[in-house]
């Protein structure tokens, strides 16, 4: 699966729409993903995980801030997320299905707040990019 | 078997009260062959499928999304029984469409984006569980007759 220049342009132009809130939707998709896949609680059981925790705003921010940082490579997303690939491989070793999960609540949460900009074509680039992330992240478990 | 609490079962119905089936089925299911294009598979009869506004607009995706949508209305109506409500289809689904089960579970996911972008802040993430428990139990339910 590859990202083709459209899905680029698509995602990249979503980006620069959310501006400064993708710290606040990264929270926001985590906390949706705790609420609607408890599963995924059990990675975090040192974590307030209540409405409106600061740890889950600010490991909030800590994603969206990695994904920024993968939008502006999507040439290379295999470089840009070395070390974030290293630290999911070695040391969190979340289980690979969790990261189908999150990517589905920060499409519902970016569908929340941009309905109009999610039109059909971006919802599939969109998809695809955490698909790609997703698939760097997990690329050194085994 | 699923069990819905009275708040999720609430959650749910009042959203479905203000959803226009007929406009949302088609959108999901074009959505789910736009993004997910494997699923064109069943579909080879449904003319012009070659880009995502061709989807969109094909009146074929909207009429047999709009069947599909409303299959899911009467779902709701039966939320504690869906097993023995989606029986008939569940083999219908296996013994003459042949779809794999994993296409439940992806259309039940497009569905609850598209809720999110039709109501935004009131789709919460309470109300997005609530949803998701029943796009899981739907899809359970659809498998559950395959053999």
């Amino acid at each position: 699966m590859v990202l083709s220049p459209a899905d680029k342009t698509n995602v990249k132009s979503t980006w620069d729409k959310i501006g400064g809130h993708a710290g606040e939707y990264g929270g926001e998709a985590l906390e949706r993903t705790f609420a609607s896949f408890p599963t995924t609680k059990t990675y975090f059981p040192h974590f307030d995980l209540s409405h409106g925790s600061a740890q889950v705003k600010a490991h909030g921010k800590k994603v969206a801030d990695a994904l920024t940082n993968a939008v502006a490579h999507m040439d290379d997303l295999p470089g840009a997320l070395s070390a974030l690939s290293d630290l999911h491989a070695y040391k969190l070793r979340v289980d690979p299905v969790n990261f189908k999960l999150l990517s589905h609540c920060l499409l519902v949460t970016l569908a929340c707040h941009h309905p109009a900009e999610f039109t059909p074509a971006v919802h599939a680039s969109l998809d695809k990019f955490f698909s790609a992330v997703s698939t760097v992240l997990t690329s050194k478990y085994r | 078997m699923v069990h819905f609490s009275a708040e999720e079962k609430a959650a749910i119905t009042g959203l479905w009260g203000k959803v226009h089936v007929e406009e949302a089925g088609g959108e999901a299911l074009g959505r789910l062959l736009v993004v997910y294009p494997w699923t064109q598979r069943f579909f080879d009869n449904f003319g012009n499928l070659s880009s995502a506004s061709a989807i969109m607009g094909n009146p074929k995706v909207k009429a047999h999304g709009k069947k599909v949508l409303t299959s899911f209305g009467e779902a709701i109506k039966n939320m504690d029984n869906l097993k023995g409500s989606f029986a008939k289809l569940s083999e219908l689904h296996c013994d003459k469409l042949h779809v794999d089960p994993e296409n439940f579970r992806l259309l039940g996911n497009v569905l609850v984006i598209i809720l999110a972008s039709h109501f935004g802040k009131e789709f919460t993430p309470e109300v997005q569980a609530a949803w998701q428990k029943l796009v899981a139990g739907v899809a359970t339910a659809l498998a559950h007759k395959y053999h």
